[in-house]
């Protein structure tokens, strides 16, 4: 039996981003908050310091800092019908763990959707006509608007401090910034990262074919920055050691620079570690989550904490499966087409990309940042005409390098053998005289496309899996081999001295090879209720205390890196929480 | 298989003598391009050849990782063989390691095979993987050459590996391309992780490709060596530690 704990103000599911920032605007309205955290208390200081962080096999490679698969997965079909397995070993995607999550490694790309993106059914309808959206292509406007969110989009980078080149500031667009992206009130906190040799190459390229290059909106602090919270970040070092690491030099914003410290230091604010939540204890007839029940994986005692308030910031696939197991909202049914809870899953249409050689240039890769490219949104969204293209979306596509770390990294000319003394030949000639061109493609949702909950396979708490029903489709294919074409334009602009083959997206997904930690979807944000999980304010429609955060409330994934939007989420949806709900608790919109 | 110990003992220690001398060889007549600021550490390699304390590896097991991760990374002017760069004692550790005990590895049943897009559906270890690819590997090469891999002269080896690589090596209830894969993965991990692990020794497979290892911070020397080669002692976690 669980052992009842006293009720809280409010309980938080999961350290991230979303449970930090959440736990720390309750706290600041007054609210008791205890975060649960199924991982260990990870701090800079102690855990990310120089020489141990900077260990390629320990973190790049055996995955330290990520999900233990052993304990927590997923299966994978590509169809319905077909008979999921799990995925043994992370690979495609590695959700995070412990203390700040996957903000402790991620790479800093810090986007803003743009406004097209924030309406894209009621977008594509308009430009294309009310045929043109395939029917089992499932995607939906998302229920709030970019200018709804824009002040929320400029509180996360300040928190952040986001180094970048604003391209629409107040209506005026700038040269240099991104010339897509929508109207914003402030330039980002912090100038960009200096650009690389790489970064120059693309430019260059980009621009002579008449595209519109930008630095990357990097959340690698391009100099010292205190943020609203008081909170110090360093400037980035420019180590190589990005994606996948702890940063050393408090230059990358996460929850353990930006925030936590402040938090930590509250006392309406108690983190609980190693607090390893099993489900939400659901009152349907009152429509309210009641309390989180949770195992201490210390000790193996189990805790049921009631709490006034619950907030889900676990990944994506724990959301999912925390509302399945307790029953809140309608499981989607694919035949059907009814129901909201598993529905309109995506991904990302990554491992487009190519690799350009210069036998005169030294680019020294391992002198980078993580996110550090120099990029083009003309392929990306709806930033170019789809008529008659045969697909929608695009891509963000970038040039640059990220690091130089030789167990993952280094590329060889096409032809090139994997092993023995012509494949030293050339790494060690090419080592040092290459870098890459990458597409990040959007995914579109896709009606086979959905999650659920696994009929054979369970986690370690006797949990049945989240299964993934995914394929790339039609949409996905077509967008790859188009951009595929765009990436040959841009390599070949470069007059590289060999240029590698142009890698296209192709065939059934793959859980093996890594393409992004960008799932999304299954707890979808909507204007009705039959096919969302959650209204506009990441409120569940079917328990009023309930608001779920992240990247699982996305009706679709654009081509963005999806932190920038569920930051601006995050703190969107604690406003209206702290300025509506807690003045008055109850659904903030009427179905 | 006690009869055959003791023989393949003392045929690899015949064979680490002769790779250390084309270890030391490399050191000495290579004094400029690759090593420019690192002639002090070459030539202080020790030239040991001391049989390895095994952790994982059972003597048969070495001599295969041994006489594969030689012709994966054979000696040549860019660096020593695999084995001298520490690779197969780094791939004992790996395998003794947490990792090598199936740590972050889901294995619960039912274990079913699924599509190969579904990936590593075995219920083995990654240890156990390896023992077991290369009983399969032996018997393979017993059958198709008359020998263990391990004493197949280097031509035969190479041919051997290509097999395995293309899937062209029929294993018995074994999948050869896996077996490869892996192989050759823990073979580039341990050419080119930090030293601390038992491999990439002296910082070979850093020095080969021009990799610095690790920074304190680059800040001070990004636009200083912006297009310039950046040519220093690589320095590792020992370094700074």
């Amino acid at each position: 039996m669980a052992i009842t704990l006293k009720e809280t103000d409010a309980v938080v599911v999961g350290m991230g981003w979303t449970g930090s920032i959440l736990a720390r605007e309750l706290t600041k309205a007054g609210l008791n908050v205890v975060g649960l955290e199924r991982g260990a208390k990870r701090m800079p200081r102690e855990n990310f310091t120089v020489p141990s962080v900077r260990d390629d096999l320990k973190y790049a490679v055996r995955q330290e800092l990520f999900q233990d698969a052993q304990l927590e997965t997923v299966t994978v079909r590509h169809a319905p019908g077909e008979t999921a397995l799990p995925i043994r070993r992370l690979g495609s995607f590695l959700p995070g763990t412990d203390l700040g999550g996957a903000g402790a490694h991620w790479n800093g790309m810090t986007w803003r959707w743009l406004p097209s993106d924030h309406k894209l059914r009621s977008h594509l309808t308009e430009r294309y006509g009310k045929n043109a959206i395939p029917p089992e292509m499932t995607i939906e406007d998302f229920p709030v608007s970019y200018d709804e969110l824009e002040p929320f989009y400029d509180k996360f980078e300040k928190l952040c401090g986001v180094s970048g080149k604003a391209g629409n500031l107040r209506g005026q667009i700038i040269d240099g910034g991104n010339v897509f992206e929508g109207r914003r009130q402030n330039d980002y906190p912090n100038p960009p990262l200096t650009r690389s040799m790489a970064g120059d190459i693309m430019d260059k390229a980009a621009r002579s074919l008449g595209y519109h290059p930008f630095p990357c909106p990097s959340s690698n602090a391009s100099q010292t920055y205190t943020n609203p919270e008081g909170m110090t970040l360093g400037a980035c070092e420019y180590c190589g050691h990005c994606e996948r690491f702890g940063c050393e030099a408090n230059a990358k914003a996460s929850p353990n620079v930006c925030i936590l410290p402040a938090l930590l230091a509250d006392q309406k604010f108690e983190l609980r570690n190693y607090a390893q939540v099993r489900e939400l204890v659901y009152d349907k007839a009152a429509r309210k989550v009641r309390a989180v029940r949770y195992v201490d994986t210390r000790s193996g005692e189990e805790y049921e904490q009631p709490a006034g308030l619950v907030i889900l910031g676990a990944y994506v696939f724990n959301n999912v499966l925390l509302m399945l197991t307790a029953g809140i909202g309608e499981p989607y049914d694919y035949q059907t087409g009814k129901g909201a809870v598993g529905r309109n899953y995506c991904y990302q249409v990554s491992g487009n990309s190519v690799a350009v050689f210069f036998a005169d240039k030294e680019i020294n890769p391992f002198m980078a940042a993580g996110a550090h490219g120099v990029l083009i949104d003309d392929f990306n969204g709806d930033n170019f005409d789809h008529g008659g293209l045969g697909f929608f979306g695009g891509a963000w596509i970038q040039g640059g390098t990220t690091n130089g770390r030789p167990i993952l990294t280094r590329p060889v000319p096409p032809g090139t053998p994997r092993w023995g003394r012509e494949w030293k030949e050339a790494t060690a000639k090419w080592y040092n005289h290459a870098f890459g061109i990458g597409a990040s493609g959007c995914n579109y949702a896709h009606r086979e496309n959905f999650l659920d909950l696994d009929p054979t396979y369970r986690d370690a708490l006797g949990r049945p899996l989240i299964r993934m029903s995914y394929n790339f489709r039609d949409n996905d294919y077509k967008l790859a081999e188009y951009l595929g074409g765009v990436l040959e334009r841009l390599g070949r602009a470069m007059n590289p001295t060999i240029m590698g083959k142009v890698n296209v997206k192709r065939g059934d997904y793959n859980v093996v090879p890594y393409q992004s930690t960008h799932n999304t979807g299954g707890t979808m944000s909507g204007a009705d209720p039959k096919t969302s999980a959650v209204n506009r304010y990441l409120q569940a429609w079917d328990a009023d205390n309930l608001f779920v955060m992240g990247a699982s409330v996305f009706p679709q994934n654009t081509a963005y890196n999806p932190t920038g939007v569920v930051g601006a989420l995050a703190y969107w949806s604690a406003h209206a929480i702290t300025t509506q709900y807690l003045k008055s608790p109850g659904p903030l919109v009427h179905a | 298989m006690t009869e055959e110990t003791i023989p393949r003992r003392r045929f690899l220690l015949g064979a680490g003598i002769a790779g250390t001398a084309v270890a030391t060889g490399f050191n000495q007549t290579e004094p400029a391009a690759a090593q420019a600021a690192a002639p002090a550490a070459g030539a202080a390699a020790p030239a040991v050849a001391q049989p390895e304390p095994l952790l994982a590896l059972n003597e048969t097991e070495h001599a295969f990782v041994v006489a594969a991760v030689d012709m994966l990374i054979p000696a040549d002017e860019l660096s020593p063989c695999g084995s001298d760069c520490g690779i197969a004692t780094f791939i004992d550790r790996q395998l003794a390691s947490a990792w090598g005990g199936g740590a972050k590895m889901y294995r619960s049943g039912p274990f079913r095979k699924g599509k190969p897009e579904q990936g590593y559906q075995l219920a083995l270890t990654p240890a156990e993987f390896f023992s077991a690819g290369i009983v399969a590997a032996n018997a393979w090469s017993r059958k198709t050459y008359g020998h263990d891999f391990d004493r197949l002269d280097p031509d035969h080896r190479v041919e051997a590996l290509k097999a395995m690589q293309d899937g062209k090596a029929e294993f018995a209830d074994f999948s050869s391309r896996a077996f490869f894969a892996r192989l050759l993965a823990i073979t580039m991990e341990g050419f080119f992780s930090d030293p601390i692990y038992g491999g990439n020794r002296n910082k070979a497979g850093w020095r080969m490709i021009g990799f610095p290892g690790l920074p304190a911070t680059y800040i001070n020397l990004y636009e200083e060596y912006r297009d310039k080669p950046y040519v220093v002692e690589p320095r590792s976690i020992a370094d700074f530690s």
